[in-house]
């Protein structure tokens, strides 16, 4: 039972040691960079007075480290500032913005792990054959392939030549506010308001940006999972099930599998994280209301609020994903627990 | 006549040519325990592995005959030799701390062994399983069936991989250096355990070791490998009458407390013995 407390007492020091150190770093983005945040404000023509007034109501006259304190009660009152460009309290914004990527990348990672962990176990049960081969061939062009290539060329296709996929964005113009914002992800919420039309098209309007998304994360899945697999394969264990007379089926997935649990949980984890981050050039191309977009166009305008806010999420969602796999690592092998 | 055994071989296939690592060797048995004994490298593991076809995939294997309950290793389909593996033959390996899936119950992976050839409900073959830890003398099984490898001693380790693959009632069972990851004192009550079974159950055995007494201790017979042959098969009682200078040399080689010697003696070896 002790040892339990003590567990958690070290869980919780480590946790609250990561969103300290995650706090100071987006503090420290707001101050490093060689962007004025009051030119940023009030724009580059305003006279002196009124930059001045800016400066001493944005508390920046003050010491660093008041202003730090300031920034961290702000932080727990939930305020992240406001964004320049949008006009909108950043935390509002963030809740438009993120489940527009919490939907994509969900999908894309589900997707991604229910086709790259059975090829990687493929590719591994069956080393060095051609099936090998091409499994690693389809993989590299995941890798390699630019993704704006990709984005364009399903764009082209399947959207301007042949008409099957919807064109860009979230949803159909009809639906565009018909819906009740519940979660804020469009599938859900469609289905929670019981309007099937408008999950169907939400759902298509998904189909392109996942499978672009979840192809390279896939490429990334298979080639782990292979690795992870030809390491367990050798396993003096997997002799002894053979021994025991079981099928090779049973020896894969029964036997082996198990083993690389841990490892894979890591790997899905990653992935998902990478994912959550928003894909840019995914999102841009299919014109993707997410995180990815909001970030990098608050980046290029100097609005340093969002870019905050942004980056604390990102940090959050890096830490949330990490207990979580700490979680499922118990579950997963009794030597951990 | 349970296995028969004439002039295996087994390969590898490397970057300068092909390695032999098991170059003729032949043997029968039935329900008795044969001992192999040589030192490490002498293809040992890979002739008992052989006769189950668990090489590895780059292995090859030929020989002039071998065969186990009157099946053709050589010709017998995946499937058949899946009826054999386990059902009449068991295999124990040589470290249970690598030879146990650690991730899976003990109780699930004795259960699976048994369910795998007799069929029955996950409840009856658990029980079962505890039914087999019991014959193995392992105190409280139904407490040891929920534990997982990494939580029992070495001893224990090699005590569960006994019943799991006894569990099946196999005619023959392999051990290939089951008790060189154990203590002394553990590595006697193991063999112990194990020669009783097998006798009790009118088994075979082939009992895959390093040490010649210890061998000839529990076997009838024994047969001495060196460099992919065996070099000499004996009568475990006739020991000291072996007649090949390798066996002769290997006897030589142990220290004794009764008749210490000043130095031991180098084991030699000769080329010439693999002419023949
Ligand atoms: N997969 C493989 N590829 C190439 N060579 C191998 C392979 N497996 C075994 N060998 C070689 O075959 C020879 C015999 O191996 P084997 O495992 O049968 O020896 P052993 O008598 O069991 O030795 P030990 O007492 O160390 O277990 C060794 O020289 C080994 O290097
Ligand atoms: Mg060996």
């Amino acid at each position: 039972m002790t040892k339990r407390l003590n567990a958690l007492a070290g869980l919780l020091a480590s946790v609250g040691l990561t969103l300290l150190g995650l706090v100071i770093i987006t503090f420290l983005i707001g101050r490093v960079m060689p962007i004025d945040p009051v030119i940023a404000a009030v724009g580059d023509n305003a006279p002196q007075e009124v930059v001045e007034r800016a400066r001493l109501e944005m508390g920046l006259d003050q010491p660093i480290l008041m202003q730090f304190f300031h920034y961290v009660v702000q932080l727990l009152h939930g305020d992240l500032g406001r964004s320049i460009l949008t006009k909108n309290p950043v935390i509002s914004d963030i809740a438009r913005y993120f489940p527009a990527t919490l939907e994509l990348a969900t999908a894309a990672v589900i997707v991604a792990a229910l086709i790259g962990i059975p090829l990687g176990v493929w590719a591994a049960v069956k080393q060095g054959t051609w099936i090998d081969q091409a499994i690693r061939v389809v993989c590299l062009a995941g890798h390699s392939l630019p993704v704006f290539v990709l984005a364009m060329i399903s764009l082209l296709v399947f959207y301007a030549a042949l008409g099957i996929a919807p064109g860009p964005g979230r949803q159909d113009i009809v639906f565009q506010d018909m819906i009740p914002h519940v979660t804020g992800l469009l599938t859900v919420d469609s289905i929670i308001a019981g309007d099937w039309d408008a999950f169907w098209d939400a759902l298509a309007h998904m189909v392109q940006p996942v499978c672009i998304l979840a192809y390279f994360s896939m490429a990334y899945i298979t080639r782990m999972t292979r690795a992870f697999m030809l390491d367990a394969l050798r396993g003096e264990y997997v002799i002894t099930a053979r021994a025991k007379g079981l099928s090779s089926m049973s020896v894969i997935w029964i036997h082996a599998f198990p083993n690389v649990g841990v490892q894979l949980v890591t790997v899905l984890a990653l992935t998902y994280a990478g994912l959550l981050e928003g894909a840019v050039v995914t999102e841009t191309v299919f014109s993707w209301p997410g995180l990815g977009q909001y970030l990098t166009v608050s980046l290029m305008n100097a609005d340093m609020n969002p870019v905050m806010g942004a980056t604390l999420l990102v940090g959050l969602v890096y830490v949330g994903l990490n207990l979580l796999a700490d979680a499922v690592y118990r579950q997963l092998d009794p030597r951990v627990r | 006549m349970l296995v028969d055994i004439q002039n295996l071989r087994v390969s590898f296939a490397t970057r300068t040519g092909t390695f032999e690592a098991v170059r003729g060797v032949s043997f029968q048995i039935g329900t008795e325990k044969l001992g192999i004994v040589g030192e490490s490298g002498s293809g040992k593991s890979l002739t008992a592995r052989a006769l189950m076809r668990l090489l590895p995939q780059n292995a090859r294997i030929t020989a002039d005959r071998l065969s186990f309950d009157g099946v053709d290793i050589l010709k017998a389909d995946e499937r058949a030799m899946r009826g054999l593996r386990g059902k009449r033959a068991g295999f124990i390996l040589q470290d249970p701390k690598y030879s146990l899936n650690p991730v899976m119950t003990i109780g699930r992976q004795v259960a699976e062994s048994w369910r795998q050839h007799k069929g029955g409900s996950r409840k009856e073959a658990l029980e079962a399983a505890v039914d087999l830890l019991d014959q193995v003398r392992i105190r409280d099984p139904r407490r040891v069936c929920d534990l997982y490898p990494h939580e029992v001693s070495g001893g224990m380790g090699q005590r569960v991989m006994i019943a799991m693959m006894l569990a099946p009632d196999p005619a023959l069972l392999i051990a290939d250096e089951p008790t060189s990851a154990l203590d002394a004192t553990v590595q006697a009550e193991i063999l112990r355990l194990m020669e009783d079974l097998v006798s009790k159950r009118g088994m075979g055995l082939i009992l895959i070791s390093h040490d010649l007494p210890l061998v000839s201790h529990f076997c009838d017979r024994v047969a001495v490998m060196y460099s992919g042959r065996v070099m000499e098969e004996l009568s475990a009682g006739t020991l000291a009458q072996a007649k090949h200078p390798y066996t002769k040399g290997l006897l030589n080689c142990l220290p004794s407390l009764t008749h210490p010697k000043p130095r031991l003696p180098v084991l030699s070896r000769d080329a010439a013995w693999l002419q023949s």
